[in-house]
């Protein structure tokens, strides 16, 4: 669109600096070539004793989801495989982490 | 190719593991000397994997691949180099700019890591190395010698032996961990997130914007923009895109409400950001870790029959005013590679624990390890409390203070300016003078 719509220079500074984008929308910029099998697999029975939960806030991917019981939730489909959760998770086996198989996981293009 | 004796016992001469910036130039200089090499890569192709915030110095390359940058698929050679300090409503730029940049041999590129990564393991390819992509490498074990030489993949009957292997996968480097060369790997006050957004402009805002002409392009790192984190930020302009991103300590994070996501939004919002990127669509949104432990964080470099380079082997340079990893990272391939072959040449004890060592002086004469020995205490200081919360504050009031007029009030000395800003500051002039003595002495 831009190549025959430039921003308007003259836009007010009020106006939103950006299209806002869901994470939904964020996510699907990504290409992923989603395994059958997770690469990275959760006890959560470890996840119901951790009061940090740290993985929830630091993964930039956003796929830790607590569960009403305390437990975790984890969607390894959108994963950028890039270490932060178990690097922050504070219980031992936890998160058992492993890259996915060839050719499998996530394909970035322009970053 | 010359044939060497090893390969009748093993399957290659080397089994280099991950194609990135290090991988490929360990596999490019390896099969140069006449060795089989093989590149196994888990992305379906070299750079899939790869993101990165950041500038490609390519002066490393002149020696290996001479005009390079006839060929190289770059974004924007960088003439701009900016260093910004920020509050949520002040900014204070740094900027350099150097025409001479924009011209061959130039200093640095923006990139596409899928692109360039791709480029440099074509070299390899070129160079008689074999690459093997969509291939994930689960282990390295030792044989009966105690060298490290099988290299074990997720491909059906996938083992595959080597006398010397080159591990270049990357920061989580599994390989290391597993040998035992990574007794820190777990310290999270070592790694950052980087996470960006690369986001669609137009060429031409792209250069009104950032006032760039043709191929230049602007490489913009911030400090003050990651909350309660110790971290940063950056933007780079690509030819028509550009990349906002932070970059943020994981002890930190860990402790943090905010995610990155947000504080990339926050700084998209920043009154000095908002209009380079006004009305530019989301592109790709990416994150990755980085090893910024510098010198006194990296692991040990090898085992008998091992040597490990790239993230995996920390070789990235998070020292504020430089913000490097592929060239440390080609530069460290480059010397696996040579020591490898050197140590081949010798037979079976050119490959054991001398090998590594000369691996180490080798890389302690260079650059790679040169520049992180000499700048070990930057990635400390930089990411101290002081110079992460406190001082953009100081530095934007201080610079508010010169430049506001306050007619018909008279205007105060610098000196005196300095004084009572530092005292609203509440940081006490003892720690500011030994930050001034320690910045001196980290960069000096």
């Amino acid at each position: 669109m831009f190549a025959t719509d430039p921003p308007d220079p003259t836009m007010a500074s009020s106006a939103p600096a950006w299209p806002p984008v869901s994470f939904e929308d964020r996510m699907a910029t990504v290409d992923f070539r989603v395994s059958s099998r997770a690469h990275i697999t959760l006890d959560s029975s470890v996840c119901r004793g951790c009061p940090a939960k740290a993985c929830i806030v630091a993964c930039p991917a956003n796929l830790f989801v607590p569960t009403s019981d305390g437990g975790m939730l984890f969607n390894y489909e959108q994963c950028f495989e890039c270490g932060t959760c178990y690097m922050v998770c504070n219980g031992e086996g936890a998160i058992s982490w492993s890259y996915p198989e060839g050719g499998h996981g996530v394909a970035f293009k322009r970053s | 190719m010359t044939e060497s004796a090893a390969s009748a016992e093993t399957d290659f001469d080397i089994i280099v593991v991950g194609a990135g910036p290090a991988g490929s130039t360990a596999a490019l200089v390896a099969a140069r000397s006449g060795k089989s090499v093989c590149l196994i890569e888990r992305g379906t192709f070299p750079g899939s994997k790869n993101m990165f915030g950041g500038v490609i110095y390519g002066r490393v390359l002149d020696s290996l691949i001479p005009n390079w940058w006839e060929q190289a698929p770059v974004q924007r050679w960088v003439t701009r180099r900016g260093t910004v300090v920020m509050t949520p409503t002040q900014s204070l730029t740094v900027d350099y700019r150097s025409a001479g940049w924009g011209e061959a041999p130039y200093n640095g590129a923006t990139a596409f890591r899928p692109d360039f990564d791709a480029w440099l393991a074509d070299h390899a390819v070129a160079a008689g190395a074999t690459l093997v992509c969509s291939t994930t490498v689960t282990g390295v074990s030792r044989d009966s010698s105690g060298r490290f030489s099988v290299v074990s993949t997720d491909r059906p009957d996938g083992d595959l032996s080597a006398r010397v292997v080159i591990a270049c996968d990357g920061v989580n480097s599994f390989i290391a961990k597993d040998a035992g060369l990574y007794p820190h790997a777990g310290d999270t006050a070592h790694f950052t997130l980087g996470a960006k957004e690369v986001l669609a402009l137009p060429r031409e805002a792209i250069e009104d914007r950032f006032g760039l002409v043709g191929n230049e392009g602007a490489d913009l790192e911030i400090i003050g923009c990651t909350g309660d984190i110790a971290g940063g930020g950056f933007i780079y302009t690509n030819l028509e895109s550009i990349a906002v991103g932070v970059v943020l300590r994981l002890s930190d994070l860990a402790e943090s409400e905010h995610r990155a996501e947000k504080l990339i939004a926050e700084l998209k919002g920043h009154p000095m950001v908002a209009p380079l990127v006004r009305g530019a669509e989301l592109l790709e949104y990416s994150a990755h870790l980085i090893p910024e432990g510098g010198y006194d964080a990296m692991p040990t470099l090898g085992a008998p029959g091992l040597i490990i380079s790239g993230d995996a082997a920390a070789f990235c340079l998070g020292g504020g005013l430089w913000l490097e990893g592929v060239n440390f990272a080609i530069g460290g391939g480059q010397a696996a590679a040579e020591v490898a072959c050197a140590g081949l040449d010798r037979g079976d004890d050119g490959i054991g624990k001398s090998m590594v060592d000369d691996y180490r002086s080798r890389l302690e004469d260079t650059f790679v390890l040169a520049d992180h020995k000499k700048f070990r205490n930057a990635p400390g200081l930089v990411l101290s409390d002081r110079i992460q919360f406190r001082y953009p504050q100081l530095v934007c009031d201080l610079l508010e203070g010169v430049f506001r007029v306050e007619n018909p009030e008279p205007k105060p000395g610098l000196i005196r300016l300095f004084f009572r800003t530092a005292r609203k500051s509440g940081l006490k002039m003892r720690h500011i003078l030994v930050d001034g003595w320690r910045s001196a002495r980290t960069y000096g």
